[in-house]
């Protein structure tokens, strides 16, 4: 099996070279980030971030990516990417040998969402991550009222070929975290269009879209 | 050669010579205080000398990695599906530099050259050769051709074992080592087919303790068993499946033991074809070469702290049915040098072609080949 990057948010993907204008959740996760620290990007794409990082924040890393297209675009953006498959897991890379595993909208889709958190908190000293929820009121209608599986701009697929095998609500995920007794050190909760609101700010599990997780150990 | 040069062929080639008399010291222990290293260019170098790129070939390559001889050659030079203007190493760009190995026998000084000392060909007397050995005469033969450092250095095979030590050995004489469907060191299997293929060649009764030469006659059917095994190595079970099948040679089979499946007619072929064109001694030696390349043995077998002062960029590519060069033989040295902060990229190619992928154009192969190359060319300003 194999995991397309941004397997949902197929709509917002720039093309742009080097320290272009970010996508804002990932606008989001490069305020997180150190400068000059080692990232390692899982499911990189086409390695917007990933770049942005180099040349703005000087950080250095690697990205990790299973689509060949994508990975032909790292490489002419001269960035580090290693072909792989996330449910393999993190076996190239060391226990604590990078500073923080970020993975963008990839954690839905692999086999084992569970373990492969437990190893991103093993090579790095911290992990971002975002996944579209599953509890948004929107979704939440679509199952109600329509007793089908729900499809929407962020969730493009059929049931039957959605790479989205393990969808999940931001409560789940933080009940996984609780369970694993990993610190949550930042979340933000955005739209679709990954803006934030007072409204998302108040029921995140209802009126987020997208979450970005910064957890650790 | 096709009637007309294809538009992407660096066409018409003539292989030169260059002879050095600085004596080089050998791995084992022994000297070469002549030599000479057949090779071939493709493009031009530049006024900086910033854009050669060295090609390292494998066991049976040579220096004609490109283009045609003559005329009426049947077939191009072993890679020339990457190498030529518009291809993955664009000789539009890039100053394409193959030589034949030591020890090789295209040209280069090895054992069916005539030993100075004694008037006869080497033969067995030949030094063993080892990888860092090539690695030392190719760097001789950069200074010859004036190039300081190397856009890359690309090889497959062996070839990437060279490639791979060259970023170990002269780190600061290139910029991009490329290594492809390679491995950090042998395992005891790919040993074991090299001792069998070594078995078979050295029981050649024409073999004469490798002074054939001497003999007026070669070991022939012992360099074709060498060649039929390890050709089946390079190939996948789908790969054989898809080109043979079960098919036969002629309608029905006749219950006796002459080749009667397409396949046995043409490991025949390629057996046959090899043992008539290369030199047993060499094949003995660069085999030897393989089994003993293991760059981590001087590092507590670590091969990360081995690869931890190179300074170039790294691309390593592997291919999926590769089983005498597995992935996972790319992904230890991929793994290396992640855990020495290293710069690389790594691609793992579907393929069914078996090891031989390495010298097909498969379209994503080519992509990333090409990609990696125009990085190369643009990081240079090329």
């Amino acid at each position: 099996m194999s995991i397309s990057t941004n397997a949902l948010a197929k709509e917002a993907s720039f093309t742009d070279e080097r320290a272009a204008p970010l996508r804002q959740d990932l606008n989001i996760i490069q305020n997180w980030i150190s400068p000059n620290s080692q990232v390692l990007d899982l499911g990189c794409g086409e390695g917007d971030l990933l770049a942005h990082l180099k040349h703005a924040r000087g950080c250095k890393g690697y990205g990790m990516e299973i689509h060949p297209d994508s990975i032909v675009t790292c490489i002419e953006k001269g960035l580090n990417v290693i072909e792989h498959d996330l449910n393999h897991g993190l076996r190239h890379f060391k226990d604590n040998s990078v500073d923080t595993v970020i993975m963008t909208q990839a954690l839905q889709a692999v086999s084992r969402p569970d373990r492969l958190l437990d190893d991103m908190l093993r090579v790095g000293q911290e992990a971002i991550i975002t996944f579209p929820n599953f509890g948004y009121w929107r979704t939440r209608l679509y199952l109600l009222s329509k007793g089908k599986m729900p499809m929407s701009k962020t969730l493009p697929y059929n049931w039957y070929d959605t790479p989205n095998i393990h969808l999940c609500t931001f409560r789940d995920f933080e009940t996984l975290c609780q369970q694993k007794s990993l610190k949550i050190l930042d979340r933000t909760v955005v739209n679709k269009n990954h803006r934030e609101k007072l409204s998302i700010r108040l029921w995140p599990n209802l009126l987020g879209e997208i979450a970005i997780y910064r957890v650790t150990r | 050669m096709p009637d007309t040069i294809p538009a992407d062929s660096v066409g018409v080639v003539t292989p030169s010579v260059a002879q050095f008399n600085e004596p080089l010291s050998l791995r084992c222990g022994q000297t070469l205080n002549h030599y000479e290293l057949m090779y071939e260019t493709y493009g031009t170098l530049n006024a900086d000398k910033s854009n050669a790129v060295l090609i390292c070939h494998a066991l049976s390559g040579d220096h004609h990695a490109a283009g045609y001889h003559h005329q009426d050659d049947q077939k191009p030079g072993w890679w020339d599906s990457c190498i030529g203007p518009g291809k993955p190493i664009d000789t539009r760009r890039f100053f394409v530099v193959a030589l034949n190995n030591l020890g090789g026998c295209a040209g280069s000084t090895g054992p069916t050259t005539i030993n100075p000392d004694t008037g006869k060909p080497y033969g067995p007397d030949f030094p063993m050769m080892a990888v860092r050995d090539w690695v030392n005469s190719q760097a001789r033969l950069a200074d010859y051709l004036g190039i300081e450092k190397f856009a890359a250095v690309i090889g497959g095979s062996l070839g990437g074992m060279q490639s791979l030590r060259w970023s170990i050995q002269y780190p600061e004489r290139l910029h991009h080592s490329i290594v492809i469907a390679s491995a950090p060191k042998l395992s005891a299997q790919n040993i074991a087919f090299n001792e069998v293929a070594r078995h078979a060649i050295m029981q050649d009764p024409e073999f004469h303790d490798g002074r054939y030469l001497e003999h007026n006659t070669l070991p022939k059917s012992g360099l074709m068993q060498a060649r039929m095994l390890a050709h089946l190595t390079y190939l996948s079970d789908d790969s054989m499946r898809d080109k043979f099948g079960r098919e036969l040679k002629a309608e029905g089979i006749n219950y006796g033991f002459t080749p009667e499946f397409q396949v046995e007619s043409y490991l025949h072929y390629q057996g046959k074809k090899f043992s008539t064109s290369f030199d047993a001694n060499t094949y003995l030696l660069m085999t030897k070469a393989l089994d003993y390349f293991d760059p981590a043995q001087y590092h507590n077998d670590d091969l990360a702290q081995c690869l931890n002062h190179a300074q170039c960029k790294f691309l390593v590519v592997s291919f999926t049915t590769d089983w005498r060069f597995s992935p996972e033989r790319s992904e230890e040295i991929v793994d290396a040098l992640v855990e020495s902060d290293k710069d690389v990229t790594y691609a793992k190619i579907e393929s069914d072609k078996g090891h031989d992928a390495f010298l097909i154009p498969i379209p994503r192969y080519v992509a990333i080949f090409r990609a990696y190359m125009n990085r190369v060319a643009q990081e240079l300003n090329l």
